[in-house]
């Protein structure tokens, strides 16, 4: 069985980076698995531009910003196998593939990096009530046919949940023809990004339904139409609020879950909060050799994080294989109060590069004027003042690792309220 | 006196901007840092937009090259040039930064590929 150093599973923005840097590192026995006809993952279909501000600082597009890494790649001569679908991992390490080239394979890495993405959470998983007609759709499989194949799934559309896939497609939509009468949200405010409601509803009038639900489609071969209804406090949909749309397309954006089906067959222990594998500050997860990063670990908002973070895994990568490796227990993080959940969730603090430990966490709600305030073992080292938190934008804190530059203990970040003067 | 409700997108917070133009004088209010004045006053005067979108290209299985204007142009020409880019038909390569239409519509800008098809 042929061994590699490194063996990537998934060639979009979080393999593709892990790739580069772990080949600029001096590792090169690489090998990238991507299923797909191309590499660049989802950000082939998000033509849309505005990413790339941190990365690059300048907005590209999604494929503009997948050039610049395909190009690297291309240029060190990385070698990948596209139109691969990886079939198992093992805790050993050992990957059963299969093309239409190579047949079925099994092949081993010294390391392995899942780099997966995340997939959308479909009307099952919502549990959409009424019929189950075509045109009940997720929003990225719309811009799927669209931006790929050229199809507009719907001309009179309606939108389920706010998520900027869904913002972004009433835009698309809407200069491509189609008529968006409107976005639902269940929540009281938006999952996506403020700039994504202004220029994606506001700049074509498309209203925003916020504590709304669509509580039945309608239609037997075709869906024609919807009823939205609005919600109370608790979710629960306030009679004589129905109003009734025709449309022939539902499109869902509804959230995204981790794509870890692969994780869990190699016994990665996974977390119930991020629905991704458990990793400590180099990416490694809870199996030895094995590590994760981009959407496949946590749902990011920004592809540009993405990156960053999976260069941190492909330093890891090959700080594993040189044998360089922490003997302290090190600390577990925690989410507090007002915190939904926090990456990574272990450190080993005298591991991290630098003079500072970062971590990544999400509000459980949206807040203004806030602190955000960090605890070691319970006793407070570091607050962070807040103008803004919200769910759909994911914060950023660097501590100074002196402050918590302990071999074992809980690290927890929460949300402190203001305190009525 | 005219006004107008805008949403900053400078930065994340969203800062909900009253803009009023009284005369040629325009004044924002609302703003929680100077760069919302800026944005404020462009929405209001000029407002532009990046427009992205795809053309057709003749290949048995890459049927759309994703584009881009090189720049932005007027929110209100936004969809007089999706219809010139979808007048265009292209063969492949295409490398990303080709120009795929020169001065669209004489905005002075440029709709060029926004990736490589080779």
């Amino acid at each position: 069985m042929r061994e590699y150093d490194v063996i990537i599973i998934g060639g979009g923005p979080a393999g593709l980076a892990a790739a580069v840097e772990i080949y600029k590192e001096g590792v090169t026995d690489i090998l990238i698995i991507e299923r797909d006809i191309q590499l660049g993952g989802i950000l082939q279909q998000c033509i849309h531009n505005g990413f790339g501000l941190h990365e690059f600082k300048e907005e590209l597009t999604g494929p503009e910003y997948a050039q610049r890494f395909i190009d690297q790649i291309r240029e060190l001569k990385i070698p990948y196998k596209l139109n691969t679908t990886v079939l198992d991992i093992t805790k050993d390490k050992e990957i059963h593939i299969i093309n239409s080239i190579d047949g079925y394979k099994m092949i081993k890495g010294k390391t392995i990096v899942l780099a997966m993405g995340c997939r959308e959470r479909t009307s099952g998983a919502i549990s959409l009530p009424g019929t189950r007609p075509a045109g009940v759709i997720t929003a990225g499989t719309a811009q799927y046919y669209l931006n790929m194949k050229g199809y507009l799934v719907g001309k009179k559309v309606f939108i389920l949940g706010s998520g900027d896939i869904g913002l972004i497609m009433a835009r698309r939509m809407t200069l491509e023809g189609a008529l968006v009468l409107g976005v639902a949200e269940l929540l009281p405010f938006s999952g996506g990004l403020t700039r994504n409601i202004v220029q994606c509803l506001h700049d074509f009038d498309i209203p925003l339904y916020l504590s709304h639900t669509v509580v039945e489609v309608k239609g037997k071969d075709r869906i024609e139409g919807i009823t939205l209804m609005e919600v109370d406090r608790n979710k629960q949909p306030i009679p004589g609020t129905e109003q009734e749309f025709e449309c022939d397309a539902l499109l869902l954006s509804v959230g995204l879950i981790p794509d870890n089906e692969l994780s869990e067959n190699a016994e990665i222990a996974i977390h119930r909060r991020t629905n991704g594998p458990i990793v400590n500050e180099q990416m490694e997860t809870s199996v030895e050799g094995i590590f994760a990063c981009g959407n496949v670990l946590h749902v990011h908002d920004l592809v540009d994080f993405v990156s960053a973070e999976s260069r941190r895994a492909g330093r890891g990568v090959v700080r594993y294989l040189k044998g360089e490796k922490s003997h302290c227990i090190g600390i577990e993080t925690m989410n507090g109060s007002g915190v939904s959940y926090i990456v990574p969730q272990r450190m080993h603090v005298d591991e991290i590069e630098g003079k500072y430990a970062e971590v990544f966490l999400r509000s459980t709600d949206v807040y203004h004027d806030v602190t955000l305030v960090v605890k070691l073992d319970g006793k407070e080292v570091k607050r962070f003042k807040k103008p803004h938190l919200a769910p759909a934008e994911m914060e950023h804190l660097k501590i100074d690792k002196e402050l918590i530059n302990v071999a074992s203990g809980t690290l927890s970040v929460e949300v402190e309220l203001k305190e009525a003067n | 006196m005219k006004e107008w409700d805008v949403i900053c997108i400078v930065c994340p917070r969203g800062c909900r901007l009253k803009v009023s133009k009284d005369k040629d004088e325009i004044s924002v209010t609302g703003n929680q840092c100077i760069r919302g004045v800026a944005y404020g006053v462009k929405e209001v005067t000029n407002p532009t937009r990046v427009v992205t979108s795809t053309v057709k290209v003749n290949h048995p299985v890459h049927r759309r090259m994703p584009v881009v204007t090189k720049g932005s142009v007027p929110k209100d020409r936004i969809f007089d040039v999706m219809k010139e880019i979808n007048k265009i038909q292209l063969d492949l390569p295409i490398y990303v930064g080709d120009i795929i239409i020169e001065n669209v519509l004489n905005t002075g800008v440029n709709v060029v590929a926004s990736r490589t098809i080779e």
